[in-house]
C-alpha cells in the first residue's frame, strides 16, 4: 500500500554549503580551523533532504506545493542553493553572511525558525522541515533538535525512510542498534536525514537550464532581526595522531593475546559480527580504554579514545 | 665616415625602415587579422556561465560514481555497460545542445566540451559515445535538418536513442569525399542505398544513423549526400573492431544491401552532404581536442597522486626534483591544450571562423595527451605498467586522437592551407 502524500505542504530543506567529501581536510595555517580554500559542494546529507523532499511530490503527483531550499553562508552559497533548484526545489531563500564567518548551529536553528515563522499563516507556511541530520564539517548534528524544540514541533531525527499519509499523519523509520524503530508524528514536523534514506539523483543538465530562472531570495540576518555572533571560541584544531603500523592476526584468540600484551584489554561481554571499532570520533590509532566484546566468535571491539 | 652614412639608401633594409609607417608589404598582411571587436574588460578562458559550471560538477559527479566503477570492466570485456547509456540520456547529457522544445538541455556548445572533458577524464570510452552523439550526429540534424526531420529524430536523440555518424569507408578514410556508398533514386522518388561503412563509431549501440552515400558518382564529391535512418530501415553490423583503446566503446563496419530510404530522410540538400561533413566535422574536433584534454589530465591525476603516496629512498617519488619538473612541464603541456580548445569552443560559439584553432586544438590536444599518459606510466613505474592503475588503458586511449576526425596529418595541413592562404600574395 503507497501511503498518500496530504494535498499542497510547503517544505523546507536547509542546506548548507560545505567542503566537498572527497577533499583531503588540513588544518589551516593558524591551528584555529581547516584550509577552507578548497572545493565545496552541498552537504551530502542535506543532498538526500533535497531528495526526498521531491521524491514525495513525485510520489503523488501535486501533493507539494513547494520545496523551498535555504542556506545560510558566503555569496557562494548561492551555488549550493542552485544546486538544489537543479535537482528539483522550486525556491531558495540565501542568508548572506560575509566570508568565513561560522555560523553556530544555535543560530541556524533560530534562522529557520525565523523564516517559518515569517511564512506562518500564510499560503507559504512551512508544514515540514526536510535537513540533514548533521553536516559534514562541523559535525554537530544539532540543528534539528535545537529547531524542533525552538518552535515546540516534533522531530523524528535519523530517518532512513519517510512517508506522509493524507491528513499530515507522518511515519519515520529509524535505523539504530539491533533494529529498526518506527516513529509516527503528525505535522508539522522536523525530520532529519540519515545516509540510507534515498540516493539523491544528479542535477540533470536540462534541470540546471531551469534552475537558471527559479527565484532566490536573499536576506541579511537583521533582515529576520538575527544576530549570528558566535558565542564558542575555537581554541586549537589538530590532526589526530599518525596511525601506528599494526600487523594482521590470524584468530581470535590471537587478537586478545595481543591485546593483552598491549596492556589495552579491560573487559569482555556480548557478541556481534563485527571487528571495527564502533565509535566514529575514536579511531586514529589513540589508546585509551577499549573494550572487548566476545569471547569465541565473532567478535566487536569498541575503542574509546 | 659621416658621409658614408648619409649615402642614400640603397641596400633593402633602410628602405623598409624609411617605408615602415605606409608598409603594404606582404609580411605586414600576413599577420593573421584580428576581427574582433575591441572590449573593455577581457576576460580569461577560465570564465565559464553559472551554468556550464554545473554543468560540469554534474558531469565530474556523474563520472566519479557512475563511470569509474565500471571504466575496467568495460575495457576488458570490449562493452559499453547499458546503464551508463542509459544515465547518460536520465541526466541529459545526450541532448546537450537539443533545444528545451525537443527534449534536449539548450545548453551552449561549449557546455558539450566541458562534458566531453569530464568524461574523458574517467573513461575516454564513454567520452567518445557521447561526443560523437552530440558534436555530429545531433548537431547535423539541428543545423541541416528541415523542420520535419527535428520533430523527428532530435528528441529520441536527446532521450533515449543513441545516434552513429557513418561517413569512413574501407577506401575512403581521410580522402572521406571518395566514398562509394550509393543512394540510387528508386521508381517511387525515394533511394536505395548499397555499400559499406568501416571504423563507425557507437554502432553497435545506436539506432539512429547518418549515413553519407553518393547519389550520382557521375559528380564526384557533389553527389554525396546526407541520409537520416533507424537500424530497422536496414542496417547491418558486418564486423566488430577489436581495438588498442577506447575498446568499451563499438567500432562497427557496416553494410547496407538495397536498403531503401524515403526522400523525406534526406538531412539538407541533396548533393551537399560533403559540405554538411566537412563544416561538422570542423566542430566536432574540438570535442575530439576536449576528449584528449580529458585524458591527459585524468591520467595525470593519477600518476601525481600516486607519486606522493609512494617513498622511495625515504622520500616521495614525486619529491625528487625531476619528477617535479616533468610534472610541471605535462601541467604546461595539458593547461595550453585546453586553452587551444576553450578557445575554438568560444570563436565557434560566437560565431566567428574557427576551423584552424579547431585544427590546432585537435592536433595538439591529441599530440600531449600521447605524451602525458605515457610519461604518467613511467612516474607511477612498475604499478604504472600494470593494470592495478588504469595509466596504461589511458595511454592507450589516447592513441585515437590523433587518428580519428581527422589525423593529426590532415590537421596538419588543414592548418597549413589556410596559413598559405594569408602568406601567399
Amino acid at each position: 500500500m503507497r501511503p498518500t502524500v496530504p494535498k499542497l505542504i510547503n517544505i523546507l530543506v536547509p542546506v548548507k554549503r560545505s567542503i566537498d567529501y572527497a577533499v583531503k581536510i588540513r588544518i589551516a595555517s593558524d591551528g584555529k580551523g581547516v584550509d577552507t580554500n578548497v572545493k565545496h559542494s552541498m552537504n551530502p546529507f542535506d543532498e538526500i533532504a533535497v531528495e526526498e523532499a521531491i521524491r514525495l511530490r513525485e510520489r503523488v503527483p501535486k501533493s507539494v506545493t513547494s520545496i523551498t531550499a535555504l542556506s545560510i553562508g558566503p555569496a557562494k552559497s548561492v551555488d549550493t542553493i542552485r544546486t538544489a533548484l537543479a535537482m528539483g526545489a522550486d525556491s531558495g531563500i540565501h542568508i548572506t553572511v560575509p566570508d568565513n564567518t561560522v555560523v553556530e548551529p544555535i543560530s541556524v536553528a533560530r534562522a529557520i525558525k525565523a523564516v517559518i515563522e515569517k511564512r506562518a499563516g500564510g499560503a507559504d507556511k512551512v508544514d515540514l522541515v526536510i535537513m540533514g541530520k548533521q553536516a559534514i564539517d562541523d559535525d554537530s548534528g544539532t540543528t534539528g533538535g535545537m529547531l524542533a524544540g525552538m518552535l515546540n514541533w516534533g522531530q523524528a531525527c535519523f530517518a532512513s525512510k519517510l512517508d506522509v499519509a493524507d491528513g499530515g499523519k507522518t511515519s519515520v523509520t529509524r535505523e539504530i542498534d539491533g533494529g529498526l524503530e518506527k516513529l509516527e508524528g503528525q505535522l508539522p514536523l522536523i525530520v532529519t536525514t540519515d545516509l540510507r534514506l534515498n540516493e539523491p539523483r544528479y542535477a540533470s543538465l536540462p534541470n540546471i537550464m531551469k534552475a537558471k530562472k527559479k527565484k532566490i531570495e536573499t536576506l541579511k540576518p537583521e533582515d529576520l532581526g538575527l544576530d549570528f555572533a558566535a558565542r564558542l571560541e575555537t581554541i586549537s584544531v589538530s590532526e589526530p595522531p599518525k596511525r601506528q603500523g599494526g600487523g594482521k592476526v590470524e584468530n581470535v584468540e590471537e587478537l586478545v593475546a595481543k591485546m593483552k600484551e598491549a596492556g589495552v584489554l579491560l573487559g569482555a561481554s556480548g557478541v556481534n559480527g563485527d571487528l571495527r571499532p564502533r565509535s566514529t570520533g575514536g579511531w586514529g590509532g589513540k589508546q585509551g580504554a577499549l573494550t572487548v566484546q566476545q569471547c569465541t566468535r565473532p567478535i566487536v571491539v569498541h575503542w574509546h579514545s | 665616415m659621416l658621409s658614408k652614412l648619409l649615402r642614400p639608401a640603397r641596400s633593402l633594409p633602410s628602405r623598409a625602415i624609411y617605408a615602415r609607417s605606409f608598409s603594404t608589404s606582404p609580411i605586414a598582411r600576413g599577420v593573421q587579422e584580428i576581427t574582433r571587436p575591441a572590449i573593455d574588460t577581457p576576460l580569461s578562458l577560465w570564465n565559464f556561465t553559472e551554468e556550464e559550471n554545473m554543468i560540469r560538477e554534474t558531469v565530474a559527479k556523474f563520472a566519479q560514481d557512475v563511470i569509474a566503477p565500471r571504466m575496467r570492466d568495460m575495457d576488458e570485456r570490449e562493452e559499453m555497460d547499458p546503464e551508463i547509456i542509459k544515465g547518460l540520456f536520465d541526466n541529459g547529457f545526450m541532448g546537450i545542445e537539443t533545444p528545451t522544445e525537443l527534449d534536449g538541455a539548450g545548453c551552449s556548445f561549449t557546455s558539450a566540451i566541458i562534458a566531453v572533458e569530464e568524461l574523458a577524464k574517467v573513461d575516454a570510452s564513454v567520452a567518445v559515445l557521447c561526443d560523437v552523439h552530440n558534436t555530429l550526429v545531433n548537431t547535423v540534424l539541428r543545423l541541416y535538418g528541415s523542420e520535419a526531420i527535428q520533430q523527428k529524430w532530435l528528441p529520441g536523440l536527446a532521450t533515449n536513442t543513441v545516434g552513429s555518424f557513418c561517413l569512413s569507408e574501407p577506401n575512403a578514410g581521410s580522402d572521406a569525399f571518395g566514398l562509394q556508398t550509393t543512394a540510387k533514386k528508386d521508381s517511387d522518388g525515394g533511394y536505395i542505398l548499397n555499400g559499406s561503412k568501416s571504423w563507425i563509431s557507437n554502432s553497435a549501440e545506436a539506432d539512429t544513423f547518418l549515413v553519407f552515400a553518393n547519389v550520382d558518382p557521375s559528380k564526384g564529391y557533389k553527389g554525396i549526400t546526407c541520409f537520416v535512418m533507424s537500424k530497422d530501415m536496414g542496417v547491418q553490423i558486418a564486423k566488430r573492431e577489436k581495438k588498442l583503446g577506447i575498446r568499451s566503446s563499438s567500432t562497427c563496419v557496416l553494410s547496407f544491401d538495397d536498403v531503401k530510404i524515403p526522400k523525406e530522410n534526406i538531412v539538407g540538400e541533396i548533393g551537399k552532404g560533403y559540405k554538411i561533413a566537412i563544416e561538422i566535422l570542423n566542430e566536432g574536433r574540438i570535442g575530439i581536442a576536449a576528449q584528449m584534454v580529458g585524458i591527459a589530465q585524468g591520467a595525470f591525476d593519477h600518476a601525481v597522486t600516486y607519486a606522493y603516496q609512494r617513498k622511495q629512498f625515504g622520500k616521495y617519488i614525486g619529491d625528487f626534483q625531476k619528477m617535479g619538473h616533468d610534472f610541471a612541464e605535462a601541467a604546461i603541456k595539458i593547461e595550453a591544450a585546453r586553452l587551444l580548445t576553450y578557445n575554438a569552443a568560444r570563436l565557434k560559439e560566437e560565431g566567428r571562423p574557427f576551423t584552424q584553432e579547431a585544427a590546432m586544438a585537435k592536433w595538439y590536444a591529441s599530440t600531449i595527451a600521447g605524451e602525458v599518459t605515457g610519461a604518467a606510466i613511467e612516474w607511477a613505474g612498475g604499478v604504472g605498467f600494470t593494470r592495478d592503475l588504469p595509466l596504461e588503458k589511458y595511454w592507450r586511449d589516447s592513441k585515437i586522437g590523433a587518428i580519428y576526425e581527422g589525423t593529426s596529418n590532415i590537421q596538419l595541413e588543414t592548418i597549413a592551407k589556410l596559413l598559405r592562404k594569408q602568406y601567399i600574395s
